[in-house]
């Protein structure tokens, strides 16, 4: 083994550690805050996966979207949605998460099996590709070019749904002193209380 | 380096994010499970095309479609999750009955 294979060892066992402890926490911490910022520690060591299966441009795409995009997003929501509710335990909760967790390691552990005893026809990397980016964009704009504008398409309908999803079709009226005059029409993500030190 | 510890990796942060779908209160935690899942399908998608297909890289392309997916498929969800907490007042999963027959 010569240094570049124990290189690529202890980054990938590193980057699977940090997966799989941040997605643990993203799961399994209470407070949702916290776990919104570990899946963005999620996404960054499995870009850092990418870059060692040889996928830049993959990787670079997973930074900008997932941690640039996605992850803002869900912290908005967190944010508009900051209602520090306790959820009222029901019946079986604790058995339902008991066998659900058997469930998933009894399937984590049947997809172990199958993929180890599996016979993979692993091409030995003779040639070596001169750029990834050029390759995909000849996937891109001759085999998959439909797809491509398809995916234009969806993106466009997404941003359409979404703004017309989240919208609020009436505004309350507020009068001069700050009162609103229709309760039932306030938006429900109004500001918390100031914070200390700050007046306006 | 092998093909199987990607594998081994992606299959538990599938397990993981499946656990989490169906067990999180929290709507805005059930999005986020789908997005570990998604990237578990893309980590599974990229080791193939580098072990299996790494002359002409298909998976590649196929994991840059499932994030443009996944961000519209983010973007419409938070919109929803949004939308409900304004008419129901709560994120609770489990006091939603709404498309409950």
């Amino acid at each position: 083994m010569n240094l570049s294979e124990g290189v690529q060892v202890v980054s990938l066992v590193i980057l699977s550690a940090m997966v799989i402890a941040a997605a643990m926490g993203v799961v399994l911490l209470p407070n949702i805050v916290y776990a919104a910022f570990l899946l963005g520690g999620v996404f960054i060591s499995v870009a850092g996966l990418y870059l060692l299966l040889n996928a830049d441009f993959v990787a670079a795409a997973q930074v900008l979207i997932y941690v640039g995009a996605v992850n803002v997003l869900i912290l908005f929501a967190i944010m508009l949605v900051n209602k520090r509710q306790a959820y009222p335990e029901f019946k079986l909760s604790g058995l339902r998460n008991t066998i659900t967790a058997l469930v998933c390691i009894a399937l984590f552990c049947l997809l172990t099996i199958t993929l180890t005893s599996t016979n993979w026809a692993i091409q030995p990397a003779t040639f070596v590709l001169t750029s990834t980016l050029v390759t995909i964009a000849k996937h891109f704009f001759y085999d998959y070019l439909l797809p491509f504008e398809l995916a234009s398409v969806l993106l466009l309908v997404a941003l359409i749904g979404a703004i017309v999803l989240a919208r609020r079709e009436f505004i309350a009226d507020v009068q001069k002193d700050g009162a609103i005059v229709d309760e039932s029409l306030s938006l429900l993500e109004k500001p918390r209380e100031q914070l200390v030190g700050t007046k306006l | 380096m092998s093909l199987e510890a990607f594998l081994v990796v992606a299959a538990a942060l599938f397990c993981i994010g499946i656990y989490g779908l169906i067990t999180s209160r929290n709507a805005v935690r059930v999005l986020m499970s789908v997005e570990l899942m998604l990237n578990a399908v893309n980590l599974n998608l990229l080791a193939f095309s580098n072990f299996l297909d790494s002359g002409n890289i298909r998976g590649q392309v196929f994991a840059t479609f499932v994030i443009a997916i996944a961000a519209a498929e983010a973007a419409v969800g938070l919109a929803i999750v949004l939308s409900i907490y304004r008419s129901r007042d709560t994120v609770d999963m489990e006091q939603f009955n709404l498309l409950r027959w």
